[in-house]
């Protein structure tokens, strides 16, 4: 498992190899990636790109717990998680997650729930640039609806 | 103890961190009160919808703390 905060931008393939290096697909016929990319545009209109706060020491921690939860609630062979801080301009890599497992499914459902929990309990904070102004991103309701699903499956468990 | 800010709260501030002095029974709670009573812009930061940890790990304002613990005060979280 391998939970990085980091300032550099990352190869996906090199991501990949790494989580599946001493990872046999006889346990792990089923490799699952998700990259998110800066967007071009907010509600408002264009922007030029990001910046990404982050709280070091507490943000790699979390981003450690969230692997091992993900790791337990799905049977994961291997996870990685990947999160770039500081400033990123549009179409930039933001963050990565890999997930392995048996079956396609749980490597599916373990990428989501992690992406999901990840906005809303990693301490990591956005702020978008237009020209010179920059605005805080508001945490939105619909990623807290996305993290109380698996909440709520968790309790139905 | 020491008291970090990040994000808006941080900007609002114009702080970073601290280092303050705490009766022995205080709460994150009354940490958050005494902060406010510094002048308007630090009720502008921690009256909204702040979050709060203790040591690095989320907890509520009614957690008690002391002298060594590292005590943190932040907005809803955006990353991803």
């Amino acid at each position: 498992m391998f939970a990085r905060v980091c300032e550099a931008d990352f190869s996906q393939q090199a991501l990949y190899d790494e989580l599946c290096e001493h990872n046999q697909a006889s346990q792990s016929g089923a490799v699952v990636t998700f990259t998110g990319r800066v967007r071009d545009y907010n509600a408002e209109g264009g922007i030029d790109g990001i910046e990404l706060e982050y709280y070091p020491g507490m943000t790699e921690s979390a981003l450690q717990q969230l692997l091992e939860q993900a790791t337990a609630r799905f049977e994961l062979t291997n996870a990685g998680i990947v999160h770039r801080v500081g400033k990123l301009p549009n179409q930039a890599q933001i963050v990565w997650v890999g997930t392995c497992a048996a079956h396609r499914q749980d490597a599916f459902n373990g990428a989501s729930y992690m992406m999901d929990m990840l906005k809303q309990s990693v301490p990591i904070w956005k702020k978008e640039w237009a020209g010179d102004i920059s605005t805080w991103v508001a945490a939105k309701g619909t990623d807290s609806e996305a993290a109380m699903r698996w909440l709520t499956d968790e309790k139905d468990d | 103890m020491k008291v970090k800010f990040f994000a808006q709260i941080r900007e609002v501030t114009g702080t970073e961190s601290l280092d303050m002095a705490v009766p022995a029974d205080a709460t994150i709670e009354g940490v958050r009160q005494t902060l406010m009573a510094r002048g308007p812009q630090w009720q502008e930061a921690l009256s909204a919808n702040v979050l709060c940890a203790c040591n690095q790990t989320l907890c509520d304002g009614s957690k008690t703390v002391s002298e060594q613990d590292e005590v943190a005060f932040f907005p809803p979280v955006t990353g991803g």
